[in-house]
């Protein structure tokens, strides 16, 4: 009972924080709009000029626009990086010391990466649908179902990423890893995503990393969800973005549980 | 283990970190409403056993039961029994005075109805009930840790553990801090365990543990303490402190020691000592004084060290050092 109460106060000081640092809220919807609105749109006039024509060009992108095919993968960019931010900050708990009033209290361990991963995946997920207001401005028609359809689909995504975040940053002692997480994971996992490119004919050695990157089914459903196109089959894409959720939950609560 | 209303049995407590022995093997009870003081130089293990009471760190072998319940076994148990203020702050300073305690009232089970009474009542004793909407950020020094004391009695703890409490602030908000201690033992009899590095904090204890290289060198009251530091401290200036020196040794069998300030030797008894050894002595006493021995002296000569002194080991100062750098960032 009381373990639920610490799940429930971890999850809303997460939340707290969030609502309290506004800039914070702007900075992490600056950049996925500036990737959007400039390289979207650049790129877009320049794929239909080397394919002689926009609808050539389209064709590999299922039929859209660039900016279009872009969009649901930049709404599953701005919930990786808002994510794994927010799994990161157990890094700066530890710096400033309030983990420690998290860790001498009495509730337990699991609890406690638990209220974490939810409080990661909600801010990530309001992150995402600040986002949504774009649509109109990329040619896509949203209706009442695609966005009921989206929220539980971008907090499961969020929900895998911040538990990657947390067993990443759970035992990581200083802010130097931070960088290293910024490289080694953030950077490739949105590259590899098929956020920025379609994810049909790439070179074997591409087309292996890209699959083996959880990250692009979750992209690839949400470009279902939101413009019809996907590469995967719709099943295999919530089977393996939920089996990726369980074992890295799992991982993260196992990790937390371990420091001291 | 003897049940005499001690609220924290400590027995043959060791602690390992690869092959260093942080802790060894140390035993002692902590009585139910005391003031318990525990002293020893940096990297002495102090810290160390405070994190294994507090069931931040498992000892490696060896007992210790608080409030009734085993630390390796009951540690939820021993979390809600407890109260702390650590050595470094531990707030979340975008929050506000009152979010940070209404946060830890929640993670302590603090009861849903008496929760904000409780709240109200701690923040007016630390006297912070004013700014308890403001971010924790805009606290000073002092305001922040009189916040984490209020936190520490938020749950009614059963034994509060205080780590450094005053460390680093000015002397006005430091007895400002121990008026609420006094109060709080007076009030709830709330047992409270105390490190710190200031001597004249530690005369405030009822009974002080010292502790060096991992075991408990001394554990008395301070009055016991210094008496066995072997008494009074005189302090004698002559003409000629050289010849002073050896004639105290041969005539009296003690160890004296010149230093700018004449020849210094202790002595049992003290104030009946100096009119006969002032009818006594052949040369010409130009001054003498008389000093009651101070935790300072105890501490000195027990660990060999002042405890202020900072000849830690090169280990130790890579770590402050290391700590200090990440902290710039």
């Amino acid at each position: 009972m009381n373990d639920l109460v610490g799940v429930y106060t971890i999850w809303l000081r997460d939340l707290i924080r969030f609502w309290r640092d506004k800039s914070r809220i702007i900075g992490s919807i600056a950049q996925p709009t500036l990737f959007l609105f400039v390289l979207g749109t650049g790129l877009s006039s320049g794929f239909s000029k080397a394919f002689g024509g926009a609808r050539q060009g389209a064709s590999i992108l299922g039929g859209k626009d660039y900016i279009t095919f872009m969009y649901p993968g930049i709404i599953g960019m701005t919930i990786l990086f808002t994510s794994i931010f927010s799994a990161v900050s157990i890094i700066w708990d530890r710096e400033f010391g309030f983990l420690k009033e998290v860790l001498v209290a009495p509730i337990s361990r699991w609890s406690v990466a638990i209220g974490k991963a939810l409080g990661g995946s909600t801010i990530a997920m309001i992150q995402g649908s600040i986002m949504l207001v774009f649509a109109p401005f990329v040619g896509v028609k949203l209706t009442p179902l695609i966005i009921v359809e989206l929220f539980p689909l971008m907090f499961l995504i969020a929900f895998a990423m911040t538990s990657t975040g947390i067993v990443v940053a759970a035992r990581m002692k200083s802010m130097e890893g931070f960088q290293v997480i910024m490289n080694f994971i953030l950077m490739p996992m949105f590259f590899l995503s098929g956020a920025m490119f379609p994810l049909r004919g790439l070179p074997e050695w591409l087309d292996l990393l890209v699959k083996i990157n959880p990250l692009s089914y979750g992209v690839d459903i949400m470009r279902y969800v939101v413009i019809g196109v996907n590469t995967y089959p719709v099943g295999r894409d919530l089977a393996v973005i939920s089996a990726f959720s369980v074992v890295m939950i799992v991982l993260a609560v196992v990790q937390f549980g371990k420091q001291e | 283990m003897s049940d005499n209303g001690a609220i924290i049995h400590v027995r043959e407590i060791t602690k390992r970190f690869g092959d260093v022995e942080a802790v060894k093997g140390i035993t002692f009870d902590v009585e139910k409403g005391e003031l318990f003081g525990f002293l020893g130089p940096n990297g002495a293990g102090k810290t160390t056993t405070i994190n294994i009471l507090c069931t931040l760190l498992k000892p490696t072998s060896g007992t210790a039961v608080l409030n009734g319940f085993d630390v390796t076994a009951k540690p939820n148990d021993v979390r809600r029994s407890i109260g702390l203020v650590f050595q470094d702050p531990s707030l979340d300073d975008r929050l506000t005075a009152w979010e940070n305690l209404q946060f830890h009232a929640l993670v302590y089970g603090v009861p849903t109805e008496e929760r904000l009474g409780r709240i109200e009542n701690v923040l007016k004793m630390v006297e912070l009930y004013e700014r308890r909407n403001d971010a924790v950020k805009t606290f000073s020094g002092g305001m922040k840790r009189r916040l984490e004391i209020a936190r520490g009695l938020l749950h009614y703890p059963k034994v509060l553990f205080l780590d450094e409490p005053t460390l680093g602030l000015d002397p006005q908000t430091r007895s400002h801090i121990w008026e609420y201690i006094h109060e709080l033992k007076k009030r709830e009899g709330t047992t409270v365990f105390l490190t710190t590095h200031y001597m004249d904090e530690a005369e405030n204890c009822g009974r002080i543990a010292i502790i060096d290289h991992g075991k408990i060198v001394a554990l008395d009251t301070p009055d016991n303490l210094k008496d066995k530091v072997g008494g009074d401290v005189i302090t004698v200036k002559t003409d000629d402190d050289g010849a002073a020196k050896r004639l105290i040794e041969e005539r009296y069998k003690l160890e004296a020691a010149v230093d700018p300030h004449g020849v210094s030797f202790k002595v049992k008894g003290g104030e009946e000592f100096i009119p006969s050894f002032v009818k006594d002595f052949e040369r010409k006493i130009l001054s003498i004084s008389l000093r009651r021995p101070t935790l300072e002296d105890v501490f000195l000569s027990l660990t060999g060290r002042a405890i202020r002194d900072e000849e830690s080991g090169a280990k130790d100062q890579m770590r402050v050092a290391a700590k200090a750098w990440t902290r710039r960032r």
